[in-house]
């Protein structure tokens, strides 16, 4: 077939028709959107799309993963480091079952993502037929928008409109469902046009000039100005225009975990990590600030923690692209509606060029108690075993902050975040929201094709990885590489730290047997070693990172650390805790 | 923000939408998400032709409608989002009463049964009659407590229909949606911005 050879689309649509079938429709599609890469597992109901692709080999890059879940992780990974949309293909039924957990981690993380499910021919719908579920129904909760396509002649619109509800305004997961019926069809395709408007859909709220006076004037007031920042920044490619306006304010600010990375995490006005596990100053200084400054974030509960005492003191200027999430879960003095790429420069103009160093010694005072309790002996245990947080700093020394990291979910992530240096923006990928474990191994793997030329080193522990390990295969076949760091304490750690705080050391279910996971990934014939002595953790690290390929390092670190600081649940963000 | 109650009350929540298949779950979940029961709920064609009309009444306080509100509107086929008291708005439910006819002929004046409940007759059978009445929840109560001695064989009432007495209509605005050209959604939400009734942003 020669349609492969060329593509048939302009970007403007074709004057004469071609015949084309709805799979091929969809492949052509995807190259005018610009897709190279494909995360996917093929089965019956989207065979003929996978037999269309067969002849796309040369354009479209599709990356055969072991399990559905693990190929929406790595179009989630793929996404946040290249900040393109990432897509996904699946088949109906299990299959697109199978992709529930990322379509959930994607929209509550806002990851642009274009989803394809086969579905059962259009006149077995309803009937039960095998492999038929309702995924529409399924995907609704935890999709920007989902379609069903039973007709070929749809294909074209409804892609069109998919990546850009995918990539505007806020962005989020889309699924598209199309039917064996629609994929074989055959009609007259005119072309491919891009989309840029739908009628009822607004992805960006105006700019309102009134409310960038009223929150320059706040920030020009303000004693103690305090910013918050968020994924907002990455996601806006604001990060220029962020630092801009936090070097003229010289305001003190802090970040939640998918923010990091939009200034360099040793940027003089970065004062840490806000939240549960976040940095002492941050939170308890959140209680203390006159004016807080949110941009492109939407106060989470892991961030706020008890919400009638979170800074109930401080007038609240919150810039966000999402109008629903204004006043949602902190009322708003000062709402700034926009796209932080455009309105961040129109604040910056505004204020005044400042510098407040009293109260960012203050913080600086901050991290030095965290240091003296927490840090200090986090970084350069005295103890025999080794903890999390040395290994995270011996990477740095290698990395030199430059690598991406992929971490799982757990006590190892939330040291990764604490402790990991970051140059660069789009470094930290993380479930953030949902919480994901398993996440990692898979979305390091797209996040290693969204940046090829980056190091990407997936941080994880040792209950995580179990859970999706099976994509080491897709490492194998791929020969991508990615470097993993099993950090094992051999224990379910996050959960067993609760428990030993709040339920009285009763350790119920925590205490998780792992196999030789050396031995498992030399089966996959993936290099690796397991070491569980700190002399050998610095020439460990440097094999790791100087092998040629993937490589896994299990590092056994201490069983029983708690990661400090920690709010209690329950509790507000000044009684944070040391210890 | 205003001067807000926190107590809870009926509001009618009025939402423009594309006429698309699976948004009606996409609205619902948004309160049964939340655990809020939808009172009454009707969706049918709006005066344009393509666009929807839903008219949703829940029971809850300004601030989680306003939320929900915001939420509805953030779906990418709903074009508007209105919510307002039961004060702010004209409202009616429809209700229809199915009695034997033997039994309702030989013991009540039915002519001041039907004026007295501003009820009409539908269907007028030997074996059956239909009443219709249209009114207020407590209206149309009310009449189902007067027939009931009679053997009401059947009732049904439909959801609430609720005019916005503060409205200037939808037909302009939409018009205003459709003017633009694709990509200026800059200007598009410039208008939205205009006036006090304009909720959003």
């Amino acid at each position: 077939m020669e349609v492969a050879n060329e593509t048939l689309t302009a970007p403007a649509a074709q004057e004469k028709a071609v015949e084309l079938t709805g799979s091929e429709a969809l492949l052509e599609a995807l190259i005018v959107e610009g897709v190279d890469t494909i995360f996917g597992y093929p089965g019956g109901a989207i065979m003929p799309i996978y037999d269309a692709l067969y002849d796309y080999k040369e354009k479209l890059n599709h990356i055969l993963v072991r399990h559905e879940q693990g190929g929406i992780h790595a179009g989630q990974g793929y996404a946040r480091t290249s900040g393109k949309v990432g897509v996904v293909f699946a088949t109906s039924g299990p299959g697109a079952t199978n992709l529930v957990t990322g379509l959930a981690d994607a929209q509550i993380d806002s990851t642009p993502l274009v989803c394809i499910t086969g579905q059962v021919f259009a006149h077995l719908l309803g009937t039960d037929a095998f492999q038929e579920t309702d995924v529409i129904n399924i995907t609704t909760p935890v999709t920007k928008w989902n379609y069903q396509v039973t007709d070929a002649t749809e294909i074209p619109e409804v892609i069109a409109k998919a990546f850009y509800i995918a990539k505007s305004g806020r962005p989020g997961p889309v699924l598209i469902d199309i039917t064996k019926n629609a994929q074989i069809q055959k009609f007259d395709y005119k072309g491919y046009v891009q989309c840029n408007h739908i009628r009822s859909y607004r992805p960006k709220p105006i700019v309102r000039q009134q409310y960038i006076q009223e929150a320059a004037a706040l920030i020009n007031q303000a004693k103690k100005p305090f910013i918050l920042w968020g994924q907002g920044v990455i996601l806006g490619s604001a990060e220029q225009e962020f630092k801009a306006f936090v070097e003229k304010s010289g305001i003190p600010s802090a970040w939640t975990i998918l923010g990091v990375g939009a200034i360099p995490t040793d940027h003089p006005l970065n004062v840490g990590m806000l939240g549960m596990h976040g940095n002492y100053g941050p939170n308890v200084l959140t209680n203390d600030c006159d004016v807080l400054i949110a941009i492109g974030m939407r106060f989470d509960d892991r961030v706020t923690g008890r919400l009638d005492k979170y800074a109930k003191q401080a007038k609240v200027i919150h810039l966000d692209i999402d109008p629903a999430e204004i006043d949602k879960n902190v009322k708003t003095t000062v709402p700034v509606w926009g796209d932080c790429k455009e309105t961040l420069p129109l604040l910056t103009a505004l204020v005044d060029k400042k510098e407040h160093t009293e109260w960012l010694k203050l913080f600086n005072e901050y991290t030095q108690k965290e240091v003296d309790a927490v840090i200090h002996d986090e970084l350069n245990p005295t103890s025999e075993e080794m903890t999390m947080g040395e290994v995270i700093k011996q990477l740095n020394e290698l990395t030199n902050g430059n690598a991406v990291i992929v971490s799982d979910v757990g006590q190892h992530q939330m040291v990764a975040c604490r402790y990991a240096q970051f140059n660069k923006t789009r470094s930290n990928v993380t479930s953030g929201g949902l919480g994901t474990m398993g996440f990692a191994l898979p979305a390091a793997i797209g996040a290693k094709f969204g940046a090829k030329d980056r190091d990407v080193i997936a941080v994880i522990g040792d209950g995580g990885f179990q859970m999706t390990l099976q994509e080491l295969g897709t490492v194998m076949q791929t020969g991508i590489n990615v470097k993993i760091i099993i950090l094992n304490n051999r224990f379910l750690g996050m959960v067993r730290q609760w428990q030993e705080l709040f339920n009285e050391r009763r350790y119920s279910f925590v205490d998780i047997q792992s196999p030789d996971f050396v031995m498992v990934a030399k089966g996959y014939g993936i290099e690796g070693q397991c070491i569980n002595e700190r002399g050998q953790l610095v020439d460990a690290l440097k094999t790791m990172m100087n092998h040629n390929g993937s490589y896994l390092l299990e590092v056994m670190v201490t069983k029983e650390n708690n990661v400090f600081p920690m709010v209690p649940q329950g509790c507000s963000v000044s009684e944070i805790r040391l210890k | 923000m205003s001067n807000e109650t926190t107590d809870k009350q009926e509001f009618n929540i009025t939402v423009y939408t594309e006429n698309q298949i699976g948004l009606l779950n996409r609205i619902a979940i948004i309160f049964t998400r939340r655990k809020i029961n939808i009172d009454s709920l009707n969706t049918s064609p709006s005066e344009i032709d393509s666009i929807h009309r839903f008219n949703i009444v829940i029971t809850e306080s300004e601030e989680v409608v306003r939320k929900v509100c915001r939420q509805i509107e953030k779906q990418v086929e709903v074009l508007k989002v209105y919510y307002h008291t039961n004060a702010d708005v004209i409202w009616q439910e429809m209700a229809l009463y199915k009695v034997s006819t033997d039994v309702i002929a030989e013991q009540v004046s039915v002519e001041r049964l039907l004026r007295e409940n501003g009820a009409r007759v539908v269907v007028l059978r030997k074996d059956y009659t239909v009443f219709e009445t249209t009114g207020h929840r407590e209206e149309t109560d009310a009449l189902i407590n007067i027939l009931q001695p009679y053997g009401l064989i059947e009732f049904v009432r439909s959801a609430r229909v609720a005019i916005i007495k503060d409205s200037d209509g939808f037909n302009s605005k939409l018009r205003e949606f459709e003017r633009l050209e694709p990509g200026e959604d800059v200007i598009e939400n410039e208008y939205l911005n205009q006036g006090q009734k304009v909720f959003t942003m």
